[in-house]
């Protein structure tokens, strides 16, 4: 069934078919509509789960962790400050090899204090045991939605997940979602069986133990393996849901790249602007690629280095910073191509943090430094559509 | 029983008696019976619980006591295993009957 559904919507009913059982949220501009959403089904009775209003989102992670713990199916949402305050918590779900799925309305941070789309608030959370998947449209806020529930709670990962939809960009925008079946979502995902040790007082054990120096390394070690092998897992479940609804995702999915000299690296929303633009380009003979990374967490490695070893230049664009060194996907395409002797110039873009929309104009410049980097140098790391002469008159360079 | 489960997950209950919580202590508490007046508030107060009370006529009777009478009363022993050492029973002791030395290894 076609529908007409915001961003927001679409992790909303992704949950919905994926029948959770447990949503503990606590609402943040912009993924409040989530639990809004979330409640307002449960209320009309046609969802069937227990909504946990909690007063914050470290609250909000811990009961989805007490709740996961107890054998069901777990979702909640969230974004930026949100996502920040749940820090802490974030490890504690990913070390107890709980498959919590989260929504995150990708934000940037303050301050100063700004709701806008970038994906500083995911990317800030790359260390924490997470699985991170990146929405182009609602079609695929839904789909990844479902799709994570199915990933997380395989027998051989058992890691939570996050799926992040653009602040507003795709959060409060309306577009035409395929909604699926819920008998086909029923048949895709199973009945929710946890792989796990469950809190069950007729079967006692400990959960969320503590772990001394001579043992704390093999449970990390096992999140290791968990996120190693989830990439395989990712890819039987992105195939199996293809076979079943005819929508294709690849943990990166390349688009023009045969015998692209330079290649877009994006993610997310801008996306969209980046294919169209690209697809201009071609039609002026010009050699550029794209390439959409869908998956962050696991980083998929042999696939980049699969697709982008012959190209001359890679233009990574990214929404995000790591002051001190660059773009967090810069930083790990670059090791990733580390240890090939034969490997493209990777240059990194930064664009659109904090809402500031990529344009064609934006992806224009992009083009024109990635072109002049084919024979010459140029800065490793190049912000976009900046007003570098006030920034730099305000540090008092000018 | 493996150690290393996914999770970090201990799917079976009663372990913590395997954890000795005894090596940790640095002064350790001795109770002298000829001044326990078995009044049980060490027993009370212990947060572990680290001390044992016997209740059996042969423990009651074979324990020193200030008084006679007293033997009759239940007696209590600490449980150096998973003594802690953190002093309550000394603080608390209305007798000073529970001395607090420093451990020797």
């Amino acid at each position: 069934m076609k529908v007409m559904i915001r961003g927001n919507e679409s992790i909303a009913y992704a949950f919905k078919l994926a029948r959770v059982q447990v949503v503990p949220a606590y609402p943040i501009t912009p993924s409040t509509l989530v639990p809004e959403k979330i409640s307002e089904l449960i209320a009309n009775g046609e969802m069937k789960a227990e909504f946990v209003p909690v007063e914050s989102e470290h609250s909000a992670m811990s009961a989805a962790i007490g709740a996961s713990a107890k054998g069901v199916r777990v979702g909640t949402a969230t974004a930026s400050q949100g996502l920040a305050l749940m820090h802490e918590v974030l490890f504690i779900a990913s070390g107890m090899r709980l498959p919590i799925v989260m929504g995150i309305g990708n934000r940037a941070l303050s301050a100063p204090i700004n709701i806008w789309c970038d994906h500083q608030d995911m990317m800030s959370q790359r260390d924490t045991g997470w699985m991170q998947f990146y929405a182009e449209s609602n079609q695929e806020g839904l789909d990844l939605g479902i799709m994570a529930f199915k990933i997380a709670e395989d027998e051989r990962v058992l890691l939570p997940a996050m799926v992040g939809i653009d602040a507003f960009v795709l959060t409060h925008t309306v577009e035409p979602v395929e909604l699926p079946e819920q008998k086909d979502v029923d048949d895709f995902l199973g009945e929710f069986v946890p792989h796990y040790v469950t809190l069950d007082p007729q079967n006692p054990a400990t959960l969320g133990s503590f772990g001394f120096p001579e043992h704390f390394m093999e449970f990390k070690y096992g999140q290791w393996i968990a996120m190693e092998r989830a990439k395989k897992v990712i890819d039987e479940v992105f195939e199996e849901f293809e076979e079943r609804f005819g929508r294709k995702y690849m943990k990166v999915y390349p688009e023009f790249v045969e015998d692209a000299e330079i290649i877009l690296v994006t993610m997310g929303s801008m996306t969209s602007t980046t294919r169209e633009f690209v697809r201009r380009l071609r039609e002026q003979g010009k050699k550029v690629g794209l390439v959409k990374l869908t998956v962050f967490r696991p980083f998929p490695k042999e696939e980049l280095r699969e697709i982008l070893k012959n190209a001359k230049v890679v233009a990574v664009v990214e929404r995000n910073i790591s002051f001190g060194f660059g773009g967090a996907v810069y930083a790990e395409l670059s090791s990733t191509f580390s240890r090939m002797k034969e490997k493209p110039k990777i240059v990194d873009f930064i664009v659109g943090l904090g809402g500031r929309d990529i344009t064609f104009n934006t992806l224009n410049s992009v083009v024109e430094i990635a072109e002049k980097a084919m024979h010459e140098e140029v800065d490793e790391v190049n912000w976009i559509d900046v007003n570098k002469e006030a920034v730099l008159k305000a540090e008092g360079l000018l | 029983m493996e150690v290393i489960t996914r999770g970090a997950v201990i799917p079976e209950p009663g372990n913590s008696v395997e954890n000795k919580t005894g090596t940790w202590r640095v002064f350790k508490p001795i109770i002298h019976y000829e001044k326990c007046i078995r009044c049980l508030i060490c027993w009370q107060f212990c947060p572990e619980p680290a001390i044992l009370l016997y209740e059996d006529e042969e423990t009651k009777k074979k324990t020193p006591a200030p008084k006679e009478p007293l033997k009759r009363l239940p007696v209590v022993e600490i449980d150096y295993d998973y003594c802690k050492g953190c002093g309550i029973c000394y603080n608390e002791c209305p007798v000073n009957a529970i001395e607090f030395v420093k451990e020797e290894k």
